[in-house]
């Protein structure tokens, strides 16, 4: 799946990863491959990015929405 | 005829001018092609936001509300007039000063007579002209454009948010230059809060994708509305930046071609002084040559 994360500024990160961990307002969520459509307001905390084996990365983030939608997963982060 | 003494001083000034306003081009310039590469790159965060919110407004239940949607009777005014904080701009500034007080004429006459129009001014040009014309200026900021980032301008955003949710004002508007291109700026005002949801028609709601929300959507509402008019203080702050530099751009520019013109106007005045006291010269040795003669 695609991610991208993006600030009013700049474009962090755009790439394909395999699972996006993320702060949830609720509590931490992950998204895999394939999740369906969901919308979900982020909390302050940091975003896990893992693409392929051994490869993690993190990206502190203070609050945001996250969009998914057709495999594509859009973070809007502050 | 100008002595020659005199039109090389005016030569020399008229230069010295003229590098400063080619200068002053070049800066903007490249202020300019900043500011326009981070609207470039805000635009696609915002225009996301704008679709997120028109998804969630279909699908909410019933019609949306949020603190920041209240629709209250004008009474209190807060126009925020965004003006820069240097001169030498063109006709930059003196229009929003213009169309500030344009609009408090026209359309809020009775609020400002009743004392109940404030401005706060973003730019230190249009908090001098209003505190000079005696208007009620309730605040400025003017550190805002030295350096232009979102997180800059969230604590300005926040500050008219705070204004509107506690009732000190029912509506508050921005008057700035909305960025078209290098040549132009369009003066604009627009309404800031409350803020205008989305309407979405009964037709238009099946189209919309069915999403999951995480947590609910009245909550992420909340959390996205705060986003979008952040963004949207953000945007006006940088169309006003990027038209700032625009006009100067193109004012210095003219500026630079005058002083060419002026230079070779000047130069032909000085060649003539020479030439005319070269021929005098001439003139007084073959006279006193002749003299010897006789």
């Amino acid at each position: 799946m695609k991610l991208e994360i993006i600030t009013p500024e700049k474009t962090i990160y755009s790439g394909e990863v395999e699972m996006v961990q993320l702060p949830g307002i609720d509590g931490l969520f992950a998204i895999l491959n394939n999740h369906a459509p969901m919308i979900a307001a982020l909390g302050k905390g940091r975003v896990k990015i893992r693409r392929g084996e051994k490869k993690i990365e993190f990206f502190e983030i203070s609050g945001g929405i996250l969009e998914v939608l057709k495999n594509k997963v859009l973070v809007l982060a502050e | 005829m100008p002595s020659l003494k005199e039109v090389r001083t005016r030569i020399d000034s008229v230069n010295s001018t003229k590098q400063i306003t080619s200068a002053m081009k070049m800066v903007s310039a490249s202020k300019l092609r900043r500011a326009q590469n981070a609207i470039l790159t805000m635009r696609p965060y915002a225009a996301k936001l704008q679709e997120l919110m028109q998804n969630i407004t279909a699908t909410l239940e019933g019609s949306a509300e949020d603190k920041y949607a209240e629709v209250r009777p004008a009474q209190k005014i807060l126009l925020v007039p965004v003006t820069s904080n240097r001169g030498l701009c063109g006709a930059f500034n003196a229009n929003v000063t213009r169309a500030t007080t344009k609009l408090i004429q026209e359309k809020f006459k009775e609020q400002y007579d009743n004392g109940n129009l404030k401005l706060f001014c973003v730019g230190k040009k249009g908090e001098e002209f209003f505190r000079n014309r005696k208007y009620p200026v309730i605040g400025f900021e003017t550190d805002v454009f030295d350096h232009l980032t979102f997180l800059s301008v969230v604590p300005l955003a926040q500050q008219f948010m705070d204004l509107f949710e506690s009732k000190t004002y029912d509506r508050i508007y921005f008057v700035y230059n909305q960025f078209k291109n290098a040549g132009t700026q369009v003066l604009i005002h627009e309404q800031f809060l409350p803020i205008e949801l989305p309407d979405i028609k009964e037709e238009n709601k099946w189209q919309s994708t069915e999403y999951i929300f995480e947590p609910g959507q009245e909550e992420i509402l909340e959390e996205l509305i705060p986003k979008t008019l952040k963004t949207q203080v953000y945007k006006v702050l940088l169309d006003s930046f990027a038209s700032e530099h625009g006009a100067r751009m193109i004012a210095m520019h003219k500026a630079t071609d005058n002083a060419t013109e002026l230079l070779k106007a000047l130069k032909l005045s000085y060649n003539k002084a020479r030439q005319a006291a070269i021929t005098k010269e001439i003139l007084e040795i073959v006279g006193g040559a002749n003299a010897l003669d006789r």
